[in-house]
């Protein structure tokens, strides 16, 4: 499985999250969010102008800028 | 006798808070600002068999962290004031991601009751919730709500009474791992040795400890005991300790899921499908623009007949009251100052009662979220929220407006830098200035000038929001992660009061200090300078060269001189302040052209001032202090009069650097002299 950041996966596409690399108080309120280690992430769609990013993860629709969603590793799945 | 309780009320934002403190307090609600800052605050009262409750709202959070703002209100209040019970409201269809807040609600070891919201949509998104299991796991009374029809509302008033005469819990269901409530165990002998700590729930402040959060690190630093902590938070340095605790909160609460529900996360939601459209690659800016634009038409044109009635009231009121009034001072007090001015309070209620309507559809109805998504990208480049958009943009009608409207933004600085640089968008009541000037002037051109005002309008914001975050409001963008919030049917109850609270605060807060403005600059119209012989209060001496104002535009003259502008300039824009169209009927009045339009631009086209310096007062009268409306809601809104002033110098320096650039330069290689 390679290992990616959330930013360059393409729309329509689910992944697992691995780990968060940014600082601290961005991780945190990464993580207050849901998006945990094992967490899985549909990337939804892109905004008209490239970014943000959408996102729906447990069950609810998230939006990160892709300087945000950079901090966020991820492996790809089926 | 009535037992007297306050009741916080927590929650996600977007999961119906404000309906269901709606439904508990109906209109008896006051809003104000929590101390020392400008996020609001929400306090209603309700009494309920025998009991007075204090409802208290606190702002919307995701957790209890300190990153924000409004988690550190949140929690101040919680540890601070002690309220006796705490309401949270939980979005059925979102389960997971809200009882994160819950658990922590429930580390800090308050008395907790769960108003389970729209449980309605939740069945119709095909999730089935068992809320007695979950009220079993969690040891909380949950009581399903659907707040905006107020179902509900009186089985969760009755289980918050039931609540408050318990005694209070100490057991938190949540337990870590064993590593993990060893050292919170370890944490909490040191803590309970220290009566500094007596204060905080020790298990909550130890847990705090290892997630490493700045403010209790702090505050655990001004103990005795500080070494012995440190030791143990060695340990946790490492890894990401917050991580594996998020992670351990998020796992039981999947856990319990697990057993209580089944949720349907098979197919795509209703909200997905409009999404499709609303925020799509082609579609998503047209659909937005179309909105925008309706949005603006409707506050502002709609608004027009009514302005235009309040305009025409407050005029045949002020003359009729100054015909019975045989002191022609007086008469003039109570016409020109007092009546007028609070006709120039009322005159902008329609746009912001109108303005706030929209504003409410497009926040509740969930399209707000999306329109920051789709704008993001574009105010991202200048260091702000895409929520910084739609204020800027209701701009264009009346700055008054637009500056309220900065309420929709969560980070405090982004929200500052768009209130200093909103009053250079162009507003409505510059208009009929840059009609007569560039009319008189510019004759067929006078398109291209009046375009050319509102586009350097755009700019200097564009540039002083980017100037600002690099100077005075420095630091790093605040993270951008926001919720889509699913779309759902605003009600038209929380619209109106919505609504209605703006325009209270507007009322209440602004209008004292347009007042003010109003009666003070008619005070300085009104008295005869010394030795001059006039009367005060005279119609001979209003606003002429005998009067204070004509005095201060006299010793101000050779201030705006090298824009190219004489004493009879500097008093109209003076008089300006009143409201910026106001302008064009002094200027009437000081050129001696009377009230026709007509006339006062073909004395100026005859040559009482050059087309240079005509060109310089329109950029002067853009971008110079704001109306005494606008300056009362910046002071309102940014809760300073610091960043007022800043504001006011700010915009007048820059007014007088552009408008003298301009006419020094024109001048000297003879451009429209």
């Amino acid at each position: 499985m390679p290992e990616k950041t959330l930013d360059l996966i393409e729309p329509e596409t689910s992944v697992k999250i691995l780990k968060l690399t940014g600082q601290r108080s961005l991780r945190k309120r990464i993580l207050d969010m849901g998006l945990t280690p094992g967490t899985k992430v549909e990337v939804m769609r892109r905004a008209p102008l490239g970014d943000p990013v959408e996102f729906k993860i447990k069950g609810y629709n998230l939006s990160l800028r892709k300087k945000e969603a950079q901090t966020v590793l991820v492996e790809t799945v089926e | 006798m009535t037992k007297k309780i306050t009741v916080a009320l927590a929650g996600n934002p977007n999961v119906g808070k404000t309906s269901v403190f709606n439904a508990i307090t109906g209109s008896r609600q006051h809003v104000g600002n929590w101390p020392g800052v400008t996020v609001e605050r929400k306090m209603g009262k309700r009494v309920y068999k025998n009991t007075e409750m204090e409802i208290v709202d606190l702002p919307g959070t995701y957790s209890l962290t300190t990153y924000s703002l409004d988690e550190i209100i949140a929690r101040d209040f919680l540890i601070e004031e002690k309220p006796d019970i705490v309401v949270q409201v939980i979005d059925a269809t979102n389960l997971e991601r809200n009882l994160y807040l819950s658990t922590q609600l429930m580390e800090l070891g308050v008395k907790l009751v769960i108003a389970l919201n729209m449980k309605d949509l939740a069945l119709a998104k095909g999730n089935r919730i068992d809320e007695e299991k979950i009220q079993e796991f969690l040891d909380v009374p949950v009581i399903p709500t659907i707040a905006s029809k107020g179902t509900g509302i009186e089985r969760l008033l009755d289980a918050v009474i039931e609540e408050a005469s318990k005694a209070r819990k100490n057991d938190d269901p949540l337990s870590y791992d064993e590593a993990t409530e060893g050292m919170v165990h370890e944490l909490e002998v040191i803590l309970k040795s220290d009566q500094y700590f007596a204060h905080y729930p020790s298990r909550w402040f130890s847990i705090k400890l290892l997630e490493g959060d700045e403010n209790i690190i702090k505050k655990a630093q001004e103990s005795k005991k500080y070494t012995q902590i440190r030791e143990i938070l060695r340990k946790t340095d490492e890894d990401n300790f917050e991580t594996k605790i998020a992670d351990q909160r998020y796992s039981t609460i999947q856990a319990m899921l697990r057993q209580v529900c089944d949720i349907n996360t098979s197919q795509l939601s209703g909200s997905d499908m409009v999404d499709r459209v609303v925020t799509n690659k082609l579609l998503g800016i047209p659909i937005f623009l179309a909105l925008m634009w309706a949005a603006f038409e409707l506050t502002f044109t709609f608004a027009t007949p009514f302005m235009n009635m309040i305009d025409i009231f407050f005029g045949w009121l002020a003359g009729a009251t100054a015909e019975v009034i045989s002191t022609e001072w007086l008469a003039s007090l109570v016409g020109d100052g007092i009546i007028a001015g609070i006709g120039s309070v009322l005159i902008f209620l329609p746009n912001i009662l109108l303005l706030f309507f929209m504003l409410s559809l497009m926040e509740d109805s969930g399209y707000m979220a999306r329109a920051a998504f789709i704008m993001d990208r574009v105010m991202g480049r200048i260091g702000l929220h895409g929520k910084s958009f739609i204020p800027l943009i209701m701009g264009f009608g009346c700055n008054v407006p637009a500056i309220m409207a900065t309420r929709t933004i969560e980070d405090p600085r982004d929200r500052l830098i768009t209130i200093l640089v909103a009053p250079f968008i162009s507003c409505g009541a510059r208009l009929p200035v840059y009609v007569l000037l560039a009319g008189a002037f510019f004759g067929r051109d006078a398109g291209i000038v009046i375009f050319g005002l509102y586009a350097l309008g755009i700019l200097v914001a564009v540039l002083s929001a980017k100037l600002m975050r690099t100077t005075v409001l420095r630091g790093e963008d605040a993270p951008f992660i926001m919720e889509l919030p699913d779309y759902r049917l605003p009600t038209l109850k929380g619209s109106f009061i919505h609504m209605w609270e703006r325009a209270k605060i507007y009322l209440k807060k602004a209008g004292g200090i347009i007042l003010i403005g109003v009666v003070g600059v008619w005070l300085l119209a009104s008295i005869p300078a010394p030795g001059s012989g006039g009367v005060f209060g005279s119609e001979e001496i209003y606003g002429s060269t005998d009067s204070l104002v004509g005095v201060i535009g006299h010793l101000i003259e050779p201030l705006v001189a090298p824009l190219g502008f004489d004493w009879r300039i500097a008093v109209a824009l003076v008089f300006g302040i009143v409201a910026k169209e106001i302008v064009v009927g002094s200027m009437g009045v000081l050129y001696g052209a009377g009230e026709d339009e007509q006339n006062l631009s073909n004395i100026l086209a005859a040559g009482a001032m050059t087309p240079l310096a005509g060109l310089g007062l329109m950029v002067f009268t853009l971008l110079y202090v704001p109306c005494f409306a606008c300056i009362g809601v910046i002071k309102r809104e940014t809760g300073s009069w610091k960043w007022t002033l800043f504001q006011l110098v700010y915009g007048t320096g820059l007014a007088w650097v552009f408008a003298f650039t301009l006419y020094q330069i024109g001048s000297r290689i003879g451009f429209l002299t």
